[in-house]
């Protein structure tokens, strides 16, 4: 191992525990941490949209003859108006654009690719051939999606029968959700195993290294 | 741009009546690759009922038609957030996300924050907003000096409100954790995407002491958000936010025509459930294929 790469494991080690630092309190070596992060990630995007975004999606093919391309161009360089007051309000018409289609795109992409789908996978029989454990996972899905949908109905006071619906309906979204934070929780762990592991094998191996 | 020839149209026609009919269409083969996917005839149709409803609630609300909502508890809780945080003398921070502008989740928060900025103006609270894309950034500013200009306070606008902190996802998550345990805002409002830093930003806000309202569409975080925050928005919740709290015409109007529309969804799905159980769902399965 190289002193250079030792001096990059050494680097990293610090900023790891710099960070973890926060868990004790608020401290200067989280302070230079957070400000060392914030900064070079803000060069590093700086970096990375001059080069894949300037450079290989707009200005080569431009340069290709992709000249339809001068119009998202132009409406990235209206965002450029903010620089001047009396001008600024030019770059509300990008925004605008993002924002609308934004709408728009995903109006119909939900549409196609969850409501469909979703309405489609819930249409199961409720007598199955395949037994009574079939059939009772079919009644689950389709209570489960009916009383969920009726949660988020808005128009109504959850009373009544609509209001015993909607709690049927918070009750499935509840075990989906502690499913959900089982899970996001085992993927969480499995980022700290890797940090320790990191401080472990990478940063005391150097000790052997360098004592 | 393209235009359907009359001819073209009596096939379109013709072909819709025998697909309603459970027949495959006529000519498909040709007609799709030239102008029109005919296997998504279905949402075609979908798209513009759903889209009638929702026009014509809009144009009852603009009409001054009393919409009803019920109460959401979350949002009851915005403007006692801003008062706490009035009455003891410290910020709000507010966090439309952190994704860019083209995620819907994203244009709901900047909505909702258009909202929360009126009551901070009005009760002259400071605001922050801390923003990872330089594209939220614009429109944050644009919401917030609007609602602060609206309220009659430009002077208490400043820029700063609304500013750029960090590109990368834990950075962004670091420096806002910083501000919330050096600021010690009196509420955070999470409003938008959220995802891996969901939990570093509520757990810290939650050890700050500051009241904190949390709303998201993404499944995966709101379980964080539920067990971090005094108050959470889930999912749909999150999109009824801003007609709630504006009570504008416009998204009141798009919200009662959404309800409408799942129970149209209920009403399909209860039908399809009944033809297919009975053996007879076939032609009604089908009708909601997507083909390739």
């Amino acid at each position: 191992m190289s002193g250079i790469e030792i001096l990059q494991i050494w680097v990293a080690a610090f900023f790891t525990l710099a960070i973890f630092s926060f868990l004790y309190k608020d401290n200067p070596f989280f302070k230079l941490a957070e400000h060392v992060f914030a900064g070079l990630s803000a060069g590093y995007y700086v970096g990375l949209v001059w080069k894949s975004i300037i450079l290989q999606q707009l200005w080569y093919p431009m340069m290709a003859g992709e000249w339809l391309l001068v119009f998202p161009a132009m409406l990235g360089a209206l965002m450029f108006a903010r620089l001047v007051p009396k001008i600024s309000w030019v770059s509300r018409v990008s925004l605008a654009f993002v924002m609308g289609t934004t709408a728009g795109v995903f109006l119909v992409s939900q549409l196609n690719g969850m409501i469909l789908p979703q309405m489609q996978a819930t249409m199961l029989p409720l007598v199955l051939s395949e037994g009574a454990g079939a059939t009772l996972m079919a009644l689950v899905m389709v209570i489960g999606v009916i009383s969920t949908l009726i949660y988020f109905y808005f128009s109504k006071e959850h009373t009544g029968a609509l209001g015993v619906t909607a709690k049927v309906g918070v009750w499935f979204i509840m075990i989906a959700f502690g499913a959900h934070f089982g899970y996001t929780v085992m993927a969480r762990v499995s980022l700290l195993i890797g940090r320790v592991n990191f401080l472990y094998e990478d940063w005391l191996g150097t000790f052997l290294l360098i004592f | 741009m393209h235009r359907l020839p009359l001819k073209l149209s009596l096939v379109a026609a013709y072909n819709l009546v025998l697909l309603i009919l459970g027949s495959e269409p006529a000519l498909a083969q040709t007609t799709v690759d030239s102008v029109f996917r005919w296997d998504r005839l279905n949402a075609m149709i979908l798209l513009v009922v759903f889209s009638v409803v929702i026009l014509l609630y809009i144009k009852w609300a603009k009409e001054g038609k009393p919409l009803f909502l019920r109460k959401i508890p979350g949002l009851e809780a915005v403007e006692e957030a801003v008062g706490r945080a009035t009455e003891m003398g410290r910020p709000v921070l507010f966090i439309p996300g952190i994704q860019e502008l083209d995620e819907i989740e994203t244009i709901a928060g900047v909505s909702i924050l258009g909202r929360v900025a009126k009551i901070t103006a009005q009760y002259e609270t400071p605001l922050m907003v801390p923003v990872r894309y330089p594209l939220v950034l614009a429109a944050g500013q644009e919401v917030v000096e609007q609602a602060y200009t609206e309220m009659g306070k430009h002077d208490a606008y400043s820029k700063d409100m609304v500013r750029y902190v960090a590109g990368e996802q834990f950075a962004f998550a670091a420096t806002v954790n910083g501000i919330m345990v050096r600021e010690r805002p009196a509420a955070n409002i999470f409003m938008g995407v959220f995802a891996a830093e969901s939990l570093l930003l509520a757990e810290t806000g939650n050890a700050a002491g500051s009241i904190q309202i949390a709303g998201t569409a993404r499944p995966e975080q709101l379980p964080f958000f539920i067990a971090a925050c005094d108050y959470t928005l889930m999912g749909e919740e999150l999109y009824a936010a801003s007609a709630y709290l504006s009570h504008e015409p416009l998204m009141l109007g798009g919200l009662k025509g959404q309800d409408l529309i799942k129970i149209l969804i209920v009403i399909f799905i209860v039908v399809g459930v009944i033809l297919v159980t009975l053996g007879i769902g076939d032609t009604f399965y089908g009708w909601f294929d997507l083909g390739n």
